[in-house]
Formats: structure tokens, sequence, C-alpha cells
């Protein structure tokens, strides 16, 4: 028997990621991740800007725009006083990311008088808090999906929705099935025919079961208003916690963080082995001094242990770095997670014939694994910038700040297909130096090759001695291929002169700049 | 009453087979020669000479092209623009800065699981213990070691596969005119195993086109960069800006 879904107060800053970076309110700001925008200020949404554009197209609406790489830590950072103004009105506040929060509203809806009064309220401390240059919204309704969709719909003016109790269903039926946020399903629903959540209530449960599967069923529920699981009906799940004790305390974020990975995986190997996956983890930390803080995280879909230990770094980095009263005095002695609300895993449908060697699922784990050996910035990925030597052609930029998986390699200042005057010809040399390598290159008479103000050698050359290394003959020889860059700009000109010589067998791409010669690249 | 003999008959028809072909990756075909098989999974390729790089980069081109991703751990300086013109594809193309070398064996074992193609250039003498536990991880993940080792300094030796290059010849490069147009390298094969028995192969990597192909007898580039008669291509026009 299904019961009624648990009613829930939704807190939700649609901006937050944006808010978080506290923008001036003049100047059009996005905050991007992997190329994509996440989140615009009220001057950038005005021109049009909006979640989901690409990096180009934002510029394109917006040229003055403002771009800011997305920092998770940083929102939720700036998220936890948020979290401790709403800690003193209701006991358990459940955090699912940065900038979204659900309350349960029995207990302090009975306390403050109502739904209302609790959720005018709740506003007023929300926005005392973030400030009125933060939009804030607030739903009420039966279930965390119903008050999430409630505090969308909530009307501008006010930003608050109430949902009477019981009218979850009625609320959502006239809905578009996009606020689902399932764009695949909801593709495959609109081509069935099937465009509001109404339409899709009202088919019988076991046929879109049969059609969708288990996704299918958690829709199902969720159009008819109620809980996306049902709840176990076995014996109640004991309770799944792991726990370290630090000592000595810790005070950094780095070491707690790696102390809550490891509790993550543990975590999920024991969950794992249950057959059962959390959709609500509780990290708590204590400190020397007895002080705890205590945070539920709620996921829709499940935790995994990545995520868990991102969360666990979230918060202490918000809890150690609170400009608030409730900062802790001491370090960390204990960490514990736990898993709440257990549900049964229903597992993830592989590719037949295993897992395909190419997707980015394990590419991306690898990387990570990586990152975890060696730290951030560590790995890198190429990116397309256009230019006229093999270094400036295309550059590394940190794996973090991009999407392995559908990636476009052309970065943000690619002119495709551009002619670049001056360039050498391909092939491209296959060793680039990083820094260049000093070189000398002499002539007959031993004196240093010049290159003048048109591009004319001073005399051939004829030996080339590699970091100060015995010299040998340049047994060929071309160019120069003379550049000069950004001639405007006194502090970024650059005047280059490249040749390609050939020493026994090695070829070279060098370069005279500033009176001094260096190996740009070599072809090996 | 089940007809045994004929379930069993049925049973060896549908029992998976691991196909030869499963456990190579597929290489150029200018390699055929060189690599008749392609590049088995788990195998350690070791490149040496001038024009190594190019050589790994030119191996690594066909996987990548057909869905492979390639990682390079600690090949300081890789030319990207050259990987691309090699086949390589960027967008599966990850590049490890190089780690110290404690974690180095670690890092490079991590990549296995994912990549299936792994660059490195080991700047210190490897442990056996690395090398025991990075072959057979290797061989568990089906990922093919491609190792730039710099000319003469076995810095991880007993590499399944040997490739050298012995001889490198630019053309297009005269007497302060032209330019570097396409390379001829002779590349010698040794190593253990099914590849100890030597093979030569003398091709383009790349030839003026830019593509890979064997050196056919007779074909040289005279200084201006024109092909002289013996060589089935036409002399070929192509911009310098």
């Amino acid at each position: 028997m299904d019961r009624a879904p648990v009613r829930c107060l939704v807190v939700w800053c649609p901006h937050w990621p944006v808010d978080a970076h506290r923008p001036p309110a003049d100047i059009p700001t996005a905050v991007l991740h992997a190329n994509r925008v996440v989140a615009a200020s009220a001057p950038a949404r005005e021109d049009g800007v909006t979640p989901g554009l690409r990096r180009r197209e934002a510029q394109g609406r917006c040229p003055s725009l403002e771009i800011l790489e997305r920092d998770q830590a940083l929102e939720a950072r700036r998220f936890e006083p948020v979290l401790a103004a709403l800690d003193d009105i209701a006991p358990r506040v459940e955090v699912v990311e940065p900038g979204w929060c659900v309350i349960p509203t029995r207990g302090p809806s009975r306390y403050f008088g109502g739904d209302d009064a609790l959720v005018a309220l709740v506003a007023e401390r929300v926005r005392a808090v973030v400030g009125s240059g933060v939009e804030v919204r607030l739903g009420v309704a039966d279930g965390p999906f119903a008050a999430r969709v409630a505090a969308r719909q909530s009307p501008p003016e006010s930003g608050l929705l109430v949902v009477p109790p019981g009218q979850s269903a009625t609320f959502l039926a006239p809905l578009a099935v996009d606020v689902l946020e399932r764009p695949e399903l909801t593709d495959v629903l609109r081509r069935l025919g099937l465009k509001r959540l109404g339409e899709l209530a009202s088919l019988r449960r076991a046929d879109i079961v049969g059609r969708f599967g288990a996704e299918g069923d958690r829709v199902h529920r969720l159009a008819s208003g109620l809980d996306e699981r049902p709840p176990a009906t076995s014996d109640p799940p004991p309770d799944l916690a792991v726990a370290v004790e630090l000592d000595p305390p810790v005070d950094r974020i780095d070491q707690a963080a790696f102390a809550a990975k490891a509790l993550a995986d543990e975590l999920e190997r024991r969950l794992l082995a249950r057959g059962g996956v959390c959709t609500r983890v509780v990290i708590e930390a204590e400190t020397e001094h007895g002080e705890q803080l205590a945070r539920t995280w709620r996921h829709d879909g499940a935790l995994d242990a990545a995520a868990v230990a991102a969360r666990a770094r979230w918060q202490l980095d918000g809890w150690l770095h609170d400009r608030s009263v409730r900062r802790p005095t001491g370090g960390l002695v204990r960490l514990v997670v736990r898993a709440d609300d257990l549900v049964a895993a229903t597992g993830r449908q592989l590719s037949f014939w295993g897992d395909q060697p190419g997707s980015t699922d394990r590419v991306q784990r690898a990387v990570a694994r990586v990152q975890g050996l060696l730290g951030a910035g560590t790995v890198r990925v190429p990116e397309r910038r256009g230019g006229r030597g093999p270094a400036q052609q295309l550059v590394l930029v940190p794996v973090e700040g991009v999407g392995l998986a559908e990636r476009d390699i052309d970065g943000p200042t690619t002119a495709l297909g551009a002619p670049w005057p001056g360039r050498i010809p391909p092939p491209w040399p296959a060793r680039v130096h990083e820094p260049e390598v000093p070189a000398e290159v002499t002539d007959h008479g031993g004196t240093l090759v010049q290159v003048s103000g048109r591009g004319v050698l001073s005399a051939p050359p004829v030996m080339l001695s590699v970091r100060g290394r015995p010299a040998e003959p340049v047994s060929a020889w071309a160019g120069p291929w003379p550049v000069d860059e950004r001639w405007w700009d006194p502090a970024t000109r650059r005047r280059r002169a490249r040749l390609q010589v050939t020493v026994a067998d090695r070829a070279h791409l060098l370069a005279l700049e500033g009176g001094r010669w260096w190996v740009e690249a070599t072809y090996d | 009453m089940v007809d045994r003999s004929g379930l069993l008959a049925l049973a060896q028809q549908v029992a998976p087979t691991t196909l030869a072909v499963q456990r190579c990756l597929p290489v150029d075909g200018v390699f055929d020669d060189l690599l008749p098989a392609g590049l088995a999974r788990g195998q350690r390729v070791a490149l040496t000479g001038p024009g190594a790089t190019s050589l790994a980069l030119a191996l690594a081109g066909r996987p990548s092209q057909g869905g492979s991703w390639v990682a390079v751990v600690g090949a300081a300086g890789l030319g990207l623009a050259a990987a691309e013109e090699l086949g390589v594809r960027l967008d599966r193309l990850v590049v490890v800065d190089p780690p110290p070398t404690a974690r180095w064996g670690a890092t490079v074992a991590s990549l296995f699981d994912g990549f299936e193609i792994v660059i490195v250039a080991p700047g210190h003498p490897v442990s056996a213990r690395d090398d025991r536990r990075l072959s057979a991880r290797a061989r568990e993940e089906g990922a093919v070691v491609l190792q730039l080792a710099p000319s003469g300094q076995g810095r991880w030796p007993g590499a399944d596969v040997e490739l050298a290059v012995d001889a490198v010849s630019w053309d297009g490069l005269g007497e302060g005119h032209g330019y570097l147009r396409g390379r001829r390298v002779t590349v010698r094969s040794g190593g253990r195993r099914g590849a100890a028995r030597p093979r030569r192969l003398e091709l383009w990597l790349p030839d003026p086109d830019g593509r890979l192909r064997p050196v056919t007898p007779g074909a040289a580039l005279s200084a201006e960069g024109a092909l002289v008669p013996g060589d089935a291509d036409p002399p070929r026009l192509s911009s310098v800006g």
C-alpha cells in the first residue's frame, strides 16, 4: 500500500551557482561548467543567457558577459549560513545540493501554526541571510518532488507556493512532463503523445512499467503525487553507519575530506553487499570540544562514494570557514557517515558483451584515480586555440573544467579555418619544448646568426649548439619565417623568426627572439 | 527424453569464442609488415631512436579513430598538432603530468582500466616490482603500453616488442629554401617470443601529403621538393601560409 508522502518544504535558489560568487548587480555574469552555462545573473538573463547554452552562444548573446568557472565548494560554503538559519526553525534540514534544501514540515508546521506561517517565516529568514539580490523560491507540497515543482511554479512576486495537503496530484496534473527533468524519457513520452503529468498519471502503472521498467514506475509515482520509491516492506533497515576517530584532531579540509572519502567507500561497499542504495546520507562531524555538525544530504538518484565524499568536503568546507557564530573551535576528532532511507538497488543494465571499452565512465574513473594520486590540475586535455607556433595551436587545459564525454576541443578563441600567415607549414613537430631550450646558431665565422628587421638572415647557419653541448653542423635549413604578433600592444608584442634545420638525423624548429636563439620544437 | 549428444553439439556451437583478433588493436595498414597482428592487448612496445614519438603517435592513430582512449604519462612536451596529424583523436587524448617516481607505478596502473593505449616515458629505472605489477595489470585490462625511451638507455627493459628507428631522412629542406615536407624512416622490430623475428620497414612518416605509407622503391625528393620520376604519385602543390 502506498503511504502518503511526507509533506515537505523546499527552499530553492535557482541561480545559486552564480549568486554564491556575489557578482556586482550591474555586471552580467555567468557560471560555466564543461563549456556550458550553469547559471546566470539577472543582467545576463535579461540578455538571454540561460542555463544550457554553450560558451560561445552565451558570449554571442551578451558580449560583455563575465565568465566564472563553477566552484561547488564555494557554493557550499556560502550556503552554510542559510542552513544554519534553517536549523533554528526545523530539526531536520536535508540538503540536495548548495542552493536547494528540503525540510519535512510536519513538526515545524504544527509549531508555527500552519504551512503558510511556516513558509513566510522561512522565506523571511532565508532572505535575511542571503540578501535582496538573490532569488529565493519556496514551495510546500506532499513529497519532495511535488514541493520542488511548487517552488518552480511559485509566482515571481512572492516566491511562495503552498499546495494544500492531498492536492499534489491535482496540482501536478496540468504541468508538462518536462518538470520531471529526465530529458530522454520526456522526449519519448512526448512522442507517445503524453504531454502532461496528468495524462501520464491516468495510465495504468502496470502498463508504464511494462514499457519503461523501473524508471517508468518511479516517474508514474511522481506524476501521481506519490513518493518516488515505495517504502521498504521488509524489516526496518539496520543503522548503516561508518565512523572514524581522527587522532590527532584534524583541522585541514583536505585531510578531513580524505577520511570522508575512505568512509564513503566503505559505506558504498556495505550498501552494495546488501543490494541497496541510500538516497539520504547523514554526515556528522564532531570536534574535540564537543561541537557537532550534522547535515543530511539527499539525492534523487543514488549517491555513490565520490558524490558522498564531495558533499562531505563541501560541508566541512562550509563549517570550517563559516563566518557566522557557529565556527568550530577545535579540530575534528570524529567523522560519521550514515546511510538513511535505504531502498533496493535496481541496478544498471550493462551492455550485453560487457562494458564498452570506450565508454567515458571508465575513463572518468581512471582520471579520478589519477587525480587522487597526483592532485588536481595534473591531468589535462587538449583544447584548440589557434596560432602560428606549435605551442599556440593547441594547449592543454585541466580536465576538471571540461566534460570528457562528447567533448568539443575547440576552445573559446578559435577562429576556425582562418589562415595564419607566417605559420610554419605542416607537418607539425612531435616534441614541443616547454620551456624552450636555449641554443646557439653560428655562421662560418663563429658569430651568432641574426635576423634583420626585414626578415633577412645575417648569414647562413652553419653550426648549431643546443644547451651548451658541442656544436653540430647544420645539414640543411630553411627560413626565416618572421612573425611580428600584436605589434599594437607593447606589452604583448612578440617578434620572432623561425628556422627549420636538420642536424644529423634530427630536425629542429629554431626560433630567434630578443636576440637569442631557442629550440622551439623537435621533429621527433 | 533429452538428446544429450545433440545438446553437447549445440553447446559447442554457442560457446563464446575469444577470437584472436579481438585480443589485438588494429593499426594503420602501413605497419602490416612490422606488426602483422597489430598491437596485441597487454603488450608493451618500446620505441627508440629519432622519430620514436611520431612513430608512437602513428601507432596510436588508428585505434584512437576506432574509439580507444589514449593517455600520455610523463612525456614532456608532446606535440598535440602532430598527434592530430598522425591520426590521434584529440577529444580522446588525456595528458598526465610527470608523476613523482614513487607514484609512477600506481599512476600508470590506474590508467589501464579505461585507457586502451598508454604512452609512457619513464624518467627513472622501473623497479622489478613495478614491472611485474604493470605487466600483469596491462594483460588483465587489455591495455597496450607504448614506451618512449631516450635512445640507448634501458629504463624499463624487457619489452614485448622493440621498435627501433634506424635511419631518418627528411626531405624538402635545401640550403636556405624549401621546408620540411616528408620524412622517410627505417624501423627495425625485435622483441620477445612472437616478435623475436627481426623485421624491417621503410615508411614515410609522414609523406608530403601528410599520410603514412610505405616507401616505394626508387622514390626520392629533390631539393626543391618535387618528386622525381620513380614514384607513382604526381607532384602536388600545397600552400605555404
